[in-house]
Formats: structure tokens, sequence, C-alpha cells
């Protein structure tokens, strides 16, 4: 009997436990979304260097003889060493103007390298004696719509040399390929392509040698050790410094994508959990005090408290399944989505969104768990009315004379209408509360996805347009006499040019130590500028250093202290120069010197090692064809074309979010705000009706209703931008890398926008409700007690 | 009071033929059944009669609570059956004063407070300190319904009702919860404001002790005036006996 009377029960309060059930189920959606996409990623990662021996450590050199090899191999903790020549060029290809950059790789003449294999998608590796024979990988392969068979251009050592593809690879080091002067993977423009040992020793004259190597450590290595004795045996070959995988940039990529997932699965569920539970306890509250007589009536006639309790315990859960459910397909169809677009992202031979039934399993009791919780304190208050008290009507509700009084005592200069609105919120101090912070929570969710638009925004102005305002850099096959900018000068197209000089070394300060790039210009540029803290160009002093913010708090360094400066040309001098200041940048760990510096630093005299360059646009394809005939420019980076890219990209996926951020906005707000006007409406329905007797109108009566919920709705807004503002921060400080961070920038119109959509949302709530009074029926309430 | 003659031939009621039917499911159910009425300015009357004999109906016709099947209702001569639910609401708002059994008064309101609610929109209300002095609450202004007994609680609805100085005061069963001794605090109130304002007051009761204070008594059955009666002594309600 009881279950027929629950089914009746949900049928007529079907809206309100719709609007709890979709609640929940953004918290399971979120939850197996984020949950299944944090291990699918996280499968497929280890599985796909296991399989591929993906190095654990990895060191670049000058030219190393290929005798080291053993010596590396017998280190303490090393079990796999593969020693490999790896080159940067230019690629041509047909029908595309601008340069392509790339990576070529060695593979050994004969067999798999013994770290960092390939697995080959189609095709075949290239034959050991072959010398214009490359595997290319799959996401460069794609974006041209190469297969096996056909050829494209690449400029070796000058040389123009057509390659022939043999084969479609995927590698671990290059699951999130990045070009140089890119900051999102642009499959077009980068390429890495594979080919035996030989044939790129012959190229580039490194017989006998390499120039790079990647290691696989024994378990219980000391990867700290090991990185310490590389360092050792390569440094008279120039050698750059060992880092470990956690350095490496595509697993460095991949590790800020689970970090965020997993900081995704902390957050946003509990968001949601907690919010049904409050729904949960409003509706449930409400319920049993309506039916406070029929309980009475069931306890007398002889069921059991356990028989109640578990009577509205199944009401709690049959609301809860539904919200199983809808989270359930809407996360699986929603995760199957995220996976695709991880495809575009990560290339993996396979990645499965995780579909395991323990996935499902921990969703649906978390939310039991929520619902239960929340209804607990309702259903006490069921079980623990004695049937004698509760036949008769409850004691009328007293108040406290807050907002109002007689005449000549200080009364509020409002209407009896808005005192009875303002005295009913002060009566349910906490359920007011909740209330207020079940809207600010949506408000704070927006803020929370639409700050990443003003962040970028400035990033992108910042990095694009303040700091690195070339439109391309050149980098030379070596370092050049300060000659080499006329000729720059002189390329097509080319309105100014601007000499940099580039050098690995070792900053140190006590035991504190971070190999960088030293990138030094003259004094005053203009094309690429260094930004203090405030974001304005700073000259580069004529002694000394500056560092960006994040490396000087490595370094535990400020300005006026000395950096201990190793450069990593193999002479192993050791200098120190002070630290002048600290600079603002977004991306990459930063040591900056004027060229004059440098140059000194160094003992080598006067030299650059490439170009920042504007050009003109109409003259673009010229340059082009220009760049890839010149034998000394190595690699270029066009910073317009990465910028471009970058914010396509980043729009794109914010786009994504934004819509699934909206719609959840949308949920709670309608959740909380038509449950909160729906209970409202339900205690008041004889108060209100009773006002539309005594000759109020329509419009004056919902003015009550709808005077309590503007005021948790309004209170709701500062508190949510606040909230939002503690969850931007905790994101921005979440993507914080050495490759790059996110600035925390929330313009005001976000704050603006944010509450607009929830403010809509909750007038549209509320307005629903208030049709209802409109309805309300005058004669049936006056013939009844309360 | 004595009736003034004139204001006797122009009744503030003018009820003819009224019938109401309620269709609930495939059950008709005929609540008014040709009712015809007429209530004079500054007429008390008592409407009698067991449950379901249509007296409530009738009082919520005749307050613009609900609209007859068929027949008419005229207030001052105008037509109340064919009104909107806006000049209903205005009706309602600007000449009718209600009581009911269970007082409906705000309970997030003191007493002084629900005669404000009502006084704050209507035209020329007296002050809601008045209108408790009336029923004899000046005491218990500041007092929420929940901190007062149900005869306080009477007191004060009685006081919102005649507050906007109403032309009819319709009360439908006031002393219903109320036991015999506190009933006669509000019956008495009721008289004195009928005195005292010259509302035309209607009051339903099962009650037939009561029907000796009125200057009519109407006797309902199945829908239809089984009888009307002029008292020509009334008697105060403290000696009403029940």
């Amino acid at each position: 009997m009881l279950d027929r009377k629950l089914v009746r029960d949900l049928g007529r309060l079907w809206a309100q436990a719709l609007a709890v059930a979709l609640v929940m189920a953004c918290g399971v959606m979120t939850l197996i979304l984020a949950l299944g996409a944090t291990r699918a990623l996280d499968d497929t990662r280890s599985a796909f260097y296991d399989r591929t021996r993906f190095g654990e450590i990895f060191a670049s050199a000058t030219r190393a003889p290929e005798n080291l090899k053993s010596a590396i191999l017998s280190i303490n903790g090393v079990s796999a060493v593969a020693t490999r020549v790896v080159k940067p060029v230019i690629i041509d290809i047909a029908g595309m103007a601008e340069p392509a950059t790339g990576t070529l790789i060695s593979i050994p003449d004969h067999g798999a390298p013994a770290v960092n294999q390939l697995y080959l998608r189609s095709g075949r590796l290239p034959e050991p004696g072959r010398t214009n024979e490359t595997a290319i990988i799959e996401a460069f392969a794609e974006a041209h719509g190469f297969k096996p068979g056909d050829r494209f251009d690449v400029l070796i050592n000058g040389k123009k040399r057509t390659l022939s593809i043999t084969g479609i690879t995927l590698s671990p080091e290059h699951v999130y390929a990045i070009g140089p002067g890119d900051m999102v993977p642009d499959q077009r423009r980068f390429g890495v392509m594979h080919m035996r040992r030989a044939a790129l020793e012959g190229a580039f004259d490194m017989e006998g040698a390499f120039n790079d190597v990647a290691l696989t450590l024994s378990r219980n290595a000391d990867a700290d050790e090991v990185m310490a004795r590389l360092d050792i045996i390569l440094e008279p070959y120039g050698g750059t410094g060992a880092y470990d995988r956690s350095d490496h940039p595509s697993d460095a990529f991949l590790d800020a994508e689970l970090t965020q997932l997993r900081a995704m699965a902390q957050v946003i569920p509990p968001i949601f959990l907690f919010i049904s539970a409050f729904l949960i306890n409003m509706i449930l509250t409400r319920l049993i005090a309506l039916e406070r007589e029929q309980i009475g009536l069931l306890k007398a006639v002889g069921y059991s408290n356990a028989a109640i309790a578990w009577h509205y315990a199944k009401m709690t859960l049959a609301i809860s399944l539904v919200g199983v459910a809808i989270g359930a397909v809407a996360g699986t169809r929603l995760g199957r989505g995220m996976a695709s677009l991880y495809g575009e992202f990560f290339s993996f031979p396979f990645l499965v969104f995780s579909q395991e039934p323990d996935l499902y399993v921990i969703a649906t009791l978390v939310t039991f768990a929520a619902a239960l919780a929340g209804a607990a304190k309702a259903i006490w208050s069921a079980v623990a009315l004695p049937p004698a008290v509760a036949m008769r009507p409850p004691a009328p509700t007293g108040y406290r004379s807050l907002f109002g009084g007689p005449a000549g005592g200080f009364r509020l200069p409002v209407s009896q209408l808005t005192v009875m609105a303002l005295r009913h919120l002060v009566r349910w101090p906490v359920r007011t509360a909740l209330t207020t912070l079940g809207t600010a929570l949506p408000v704070a969710l927006l803020i929370t996805s639409l700050f990443a638009f003003d962040s970028i925004d400035s990033m992108i102005d910042t990095v694009w347009f303040r700091a690195d305002r070339q439109d391309a850099t050149l980098t030379f096959a070596a370092e050049r006499s300060e000659e080499a900018i006329r000729a720059v000068e002189k390329l097509p197209g080319v309105i100014a040019a601007e000499p940099f000089r580039s050098e690995a070394a070792t900053l140190r300060n006590g035991h504190r130590s971070r190999r960088i790039q030293i990138i030094a210009s003259d004094p005053v540029t203009d094309i690429g500028r260094v930004l203090d803290q405030d974001f304005g160009a700073i000259e580069l002093p004529p002694k000394g250093m500056l560092l960006s913010e994040r490396l000087a708090n490595h370094l535990a360094l400020s300005p006026g202290d000395q950096v201990e400066i190793e450069l990593s040309d193999g002479q192993g001098r050791i200098a120190f120069a002070p630290l002048v200041g600290v600079t603002n940048s977004y991306v990459g760990l930063n040591a900056y010197m004027s060229r004059n510096a440098l140059d000194r630093l160094s003992g080598q005299g006067v030299q650059i090692s490439g170009a920042r360059i504007i050009v003109d646009e109409n003259m673009l394809d010229e340059l082009y064809r220009e760049i890839k005939q010149t034998p000394a420019i190595a690699s270029v980076a066009l910073q317009g074309v990465s910028r471009d890219k970058f914010r396509a990209t980043v729009e794109e996926n914010i786009g994504i979010s934004i819509t699934i951020y909206v719609s959840l906005a949308l949920i709670i707000t309608v959740g909380v705000i038509y449950n909160s006007a729906r209970i409202q409406l339900s205690e008041r329905a004889r108060e209100l009706a009773s006002l539309r007797v005594f000759g109020f109108t329509n419009g004056e009566v919902s003015s009550v209703l709808l005077t309590e919920l503007a005021v948790m709705v309004l209170l709701a807004q500062p508190l949510g931008w606040l909230i939002g503002r503690g969850f931007s921060e905790l994101v921005a400080q979440g993507f914080e890398s050495d490759l790059f961070r996110i600035p925390l920038i929330i313009n005001p119109p976000t704050y603006a926008i944010a509450s607009l959509v929830v403010l809509g949302a909750a007038l549209v709530s509320a307005l629903i409700v208030r049709r209802r009074i409109d309805r309300l029926d005058l004669i049936r309430v006056l013939k009844t007690r309360d | 009071m004595k009736l003034d003659s004139h204001e006797a031939a122009t009744p503030v009621f003018d009820v003819r033929g009224l019938t109401k039917i309620y269709q609930t499911g495939e059950v008709e159910v005929r609540a008014l059944n040709g009712v015809d009425l007429s209530l004079a300015a500054g007429e008390m009357a008592v409407l009698l009669g067991p449950s379901g004999s249509g007296k409530s109906t009738l009082l919520n016709i005749v307050g613009g609570l609900d609209r007859p099947t068929s027949g008419s209702v005229r207030f001052r001569g105008r037509e109340l059956s064919g009104a909107s639910d806006r000049e209903l609401t205005a009706y309602r708002r600007d000449h009718v004063g209600f009581v009911f059994q269970f007082y409906n008064l705000i309970p997030s309101l003191t007493a002084w407070e629900n005669v404000a609610l009502i006084t704050e929109v209507a035209r020329q209300p007296m002050s809601p300190s008045e209108a408790l002095a009336l029923v004899g609450l000046e005491d218990r202004m500041s007092h929420f319904p929940a901190q007062m007994s149900g005869g306080e609680q009477q007191r004060v609805a009685i006081a919102r009702a005649i507050a906007k100085r109403p032309e009819v005061l319709l009360c439908d069963e006031p002393t219903g919860a109320l036991d015999s001794a506190t009933g006669v605090i509000v019956l008495e109130a009721l008289a004195r404001v009928n005195e005292e304002t010259g509302a035309t007051t209607a009051i339903i009761t099962h009650n037939a002790g009561i029907q000796q204070i009125a200057h009519r008594v109407f006797s309902f059955l199945d829908g239809r005036i089984a009888s009307e009666v002029v008292n020509e002594t009334r008697i105060p309600p403290s000696e009403v006996s029940w």
C-alpha cells in the first residue's frame, strides 16, 4: 500500500523530483566524465609507454662519440640506452607556401631502438641502407594526406632532399607534438620523421657520433643520481643537461590535462551532490510536514517506524535512481565525445573511454549516499513524530518582529507584503543561506569557465602583442657573425630584423640549479621585448641578467643576488652575474641578457643565433620560398600563424566547455529556484490565497513570493563572484607549470554574464511557479486549517 | 439600530434566482437552487442551516469569491455574476470585509501589521490601532498570531475586516472554532462593529442560538431558503446561550 502511495506522490511531485534528479544527473555525469577520462588517458598512456619503452631520462649534446654509450649503460640504475641523431629541418611541401618545420630522429640501422620504439600504423620502417626513406608521425601524415609511397622535400644541411615515406608511425615522445614557437599542436606545420641512423650520420656529418640520448631505468634506480652521472659524461660534448619525463614536453602536456581532469573530478561533482542533497532535504521536509497526519495515522494503525523511514528513503532513492540513470547515459555519451576530442590532440594508437562497471557503481553509491544524507534529517523527523502528536496540527510558526513593528516604533519604509517576505527569509535562516549558496554556485561555476576567455585574451595580448611581436623567428643552423643580420634584412619582404643569441646554460644558486636557454638581444629592442612585472618593456642591462618570475623563484633568487652561470659549451667555465630584475612571462622559464654581456661571457666574440623579423604580408610567399632555399636557416617559427592557431584551438575548446558549463549552471539554478519557489508556495498557499480573498491582485500576491526569491538570488550574486574568483584562482594555479601559466584575469563583463545567465534562469523558474498563484483555490483554502 | 426606510428600499445586495451547480466527476451537486434574497444597508443577517445547505456558497458568491451558474447578484445595483476576475478582486478589496472560521491571519505579521496589511491598500481606512481598539485588543498590537488565543486571533481578523470601513462584512462561521465564552466576545465585537460602522453584516452559523442577535434570520436547507424570520426584538450577544 505504501508503495502505491510512493508512486502517486512521485507522480504528483514529478516536476520537483525531476529538477532534483537533473542536478544529481549533472553530478553523476561529471563524475563519470572526469573519472572515465582520467582513466582513459592514464591507462592508455602507461600502456603505450610500456609497449614502446618510452625513455625516463633524456639529454642532448652537441656531438658525442658513440663509444660513450657503454659508459652510459654502465651507470648504476640504467636499464637501456638509445643514442640518436636528432636534427631540426625545414620541410617544403608542395602546395603549402609557408615552410613547415620538422625533427629528424634516427633509429638504429638494424632492428628497433632499445628506448622510444615506434608504433607502426601502416607501411614499414625505412630499409637499412636507404638514405632517402623515412617513416613519419601520423598527425603530420593525416594533415597532409600522406600515405606510404608519397614523397616530400626537406632541407638537410642546406641541401634539398626528397624523402620517400615508407610508413606512418606513432611515437611516445610525440603524443603531444608541438613545433618551435607553437603553444598548441599544429599538425600541418610540424612533422617528426624517423630515418635510419646511417642516413642521418651521413647527412649531418655525425659519423660515429650522437647528439641525443634517451634511457630507461631499472626498478629502484635513483633518477637524480643517474641524471647527475649522465651530465658528467656528456658535459665535455656540449651536454645541455639531463631531464626526466616530467620535463618532457609531450608528457608534461598530458600530465597537465590529467591534473585538470582530476581537479574536475574533485571539485565539480561534489557541488552537484551537495546541492541535490539540500534539495532533497527541502522537498522531503515539506512533504513530511504536509503528511504529518497521514504519518500519525499510519503509526496508529501499526506501521513501524522502520517501515515509515524506509518509505521516505525509497522515495529519495527513486529520485536518485532517475538522476543516476540520466547522468550515466549523458556521462557515457559525453565521455565518448571527450575521448575523440583527445584523439585530435594526443596521438595514441588507441584511446578508449573507460566504461568499466565500477565507475558506474561508484557514481551510483556516491549519489545515493549524498541523497540519503540530505534526506536523513527529514526522515528522522517523521520517525520521531509520536502518533498522537502527529494527528494534531502542528503548532503555529512563531516569528520575530524584525523589519517592522507598530506605529510609533521603528519601521522599515516597506509594505506589509514585503515585511512578510523578509520575515519568512529570516525565519528559516539555514534554508535561506543554503538556497543563496545554491544559487551562488552556478554563478561561480560560470565565472570559472568564462574567465579563461579573459585570461587567454590577456595572455595573447601579452605574449604576441607586447613581448614576441615578430611575425617570424629564424634560427640559424650554426651561430653566425653579426653580418648575418644584414643578409636577413635583404630577404624579400623583411621590413625589420633584430638579432638574438641563444645559449644553453645551467643557472645555479647554491644547491638549486636549472638548465635553460639564455636569450640575448640588443639592450633596447622593438620587436622582441622583455616585460617587467607591469607588462612594460624593459631595457636589458649592460651587465647581469633578468629572470622570469617562476625561474627566479625556482632558484630562490631576488634582484641583487649573484647568479652562477655555466654555459653548456663544454668549456666548464663558471661565471657570475647579478640578477638585475624579475620579468613577467607566461611561457617557459626565461633568462635574458644583453648581447654584449653574453658575448663577453662566452668569450667567443660577437655571434648571433638567429633573427626576429617583421614581414610585409604581401610578400610572404616570396619570403617563404627564399627561406626554403636558404641552407643557413635551420628552423623558422611563424609567430603570427602560431597565434592564430592558438586562438582558434583555445576558443574551440573553451567553446565546448562553456556550452557544458552554461548547461550545468542552468540546471542548478532551475533546480534550486524552482524547488525553492514550489516549497514556499506550498508553505504559504493559505496565506497567499487569503491575500487574494482580501482583494490583493495576483501581481501583489506574487510579489511576496518573488521578493523573497529576489533577495536570495541577489545576495547570491556577490557571493557567487567571490566563490568564482576563488575557483578561478585554483584553476589558474592548477594550470601553472614550467611550460606555461595562465594569468588570473576576470573582466567585469564576465561577472555580468555569469550573473545574467543565472538571473535569467532564476526568473524563468520563478515565473513558472508564479503561474500557480493565478490558479490558487480561494474557497478551499478558507475551509481548512493550516 | 433602526433601519432607514430609504436605504431599505435600495438594498445593498439583491439576489435573484441564484443557482450554483458543482460538477465533481460525474456527480452534479446543486449547492444553490434558485435563491432570492436582499440585504439592506446596516442590516445584520444570520444565515442558518446544516452543512451543505448552501449558505457558504451564497456567501462566497456574494463576496465575489465564486460565480453563480445562473441567476443574478447585484451589489448596489451592479451585477456581480458576470464580473471579470480583476473586477471581483477590486470589489473585494474596496467593499467587502471577510471573517473566517480559522481566522486566516498572516502568521509572520503582528496583530497591528495584519490590520495594516489591509489599510495600506484601502481607500479611507481607519488606523490599525483604532480598528484593534474597536475589538478590545489595544494591548495586543505587537503580538504575533502564534502568541494569541483563538478568540484574540478572531478579533484581530474582525479588526482587519472592518479597518477599511467596508460596506459589507461577511462572516463564515466566525465562532466555529471557539468555545462559548470566547465566541460571545467575538459576537460582541461583531455587533459593536455593525452598530458603529453601519456595515451590512452577514453571519453564517449552524448554531441556532446566535440567530437572536440578528435583524433577520435566513434558514437554509438543500440549496434553498427554507424560512426567513424578522427578529422583532434582538438580544445582545452576552445573552446568547449555546
